[in-house]
């Protein structure tokens, strides 16, 4: 898969703590419109597999877990 | 039918009052109805105008003032903010028990918005009876 992801909308939490960045991102769930590509970055250990297991275990699609300079993103795609 | 966590918050040390804030998002996190129910000290942290928080559990106290030194450096939120977070994203109710507030004297209107109403023993225990999880923090 191809490290090159274009979403649609993108939350920046770095710096937020536990559970921040995932609040954030249900957060922006919430308003996107289903098939929107949402992306999360994080400083923040807990998220990377918090945010993961929130998209998959809600029915949405994560796109990926990318290694980021200095942080991370996670990619989810709105499936409901 | 939803699922529901209660949490019951009576202590006001600030590690109290974090550790159960971020426990109701981890149950907003999962689609869950989060009922807090909050008494004594917890209660008094959420009145208006409430002094700033540097209370700690008795074990943590000789490592009050770095906590709060890094915790101030790191830019933590809040645990009220975060809780208002947790409220706005997921169905979370704040109750402020009623005896507490009749033997201080506080209405509804002392508390910080995030109240949401004040509410018996008895009430809660009714909710507490069909959730999936209760903890008292």
């Amino acid at each position: 898969m191809s490290e090159e992801v274009k979403p649609n909308k993108v939350v920046d939490a770095r710096g937020s703590f536990c559970p921040g960045p995932l609040m954030e991102l249900i957060k922006e769930y919430k308003q996107a419109a289903v098939g929107d590509v949402i992306s999360v970055y994080s400083t923040d250990t807990g998220t990377k597999r918090d945010a993961a297991a929130w998209i998959n275990k809600s029915g949405n699609e994560l796109i990926g877990v990318f290694e980021r300079n200095g942080y991370y993103e996670v990619v989810m795609k709105k499936k409901r | 039918m939803t699922e529901k966590m209660c949490l019951l918050f009576v202590s006001g040390t600030v590690d109290k009052l974090m550790a159960g804030t971020i426990i109701a998002s981890g149950g907003v996190a999962n689609d869950m109805e989060v009922d807090v129910f909050v008494s004594f000290w917890g209660l008094l942290e959420f009145r208006k105008g409430a002094p700033v928080n540097t209370k700690v559990s008795y074990e943590g106290k000789d490592m009050a003032a770095e906590i709060f030194q890094i915790m101030q450096e790191k830019k933590v939120q809040p645990w009220i903010e975060m809780l208002r977070q947790a409220k706005e994203v997921g169905n979370v109710k704040v109750y402020a028990c009623a005896m507490f507030s009749d033997l201080l004297g506080l209405k509804k209107s002392d508390y910080d918005p995030i109240v949401d109403e004040i509410i018996g023993v008895a009430e809660f225990v009714s909710m507490a009876k069909d959730a999936k999880m209760t903890l008292f923090i």
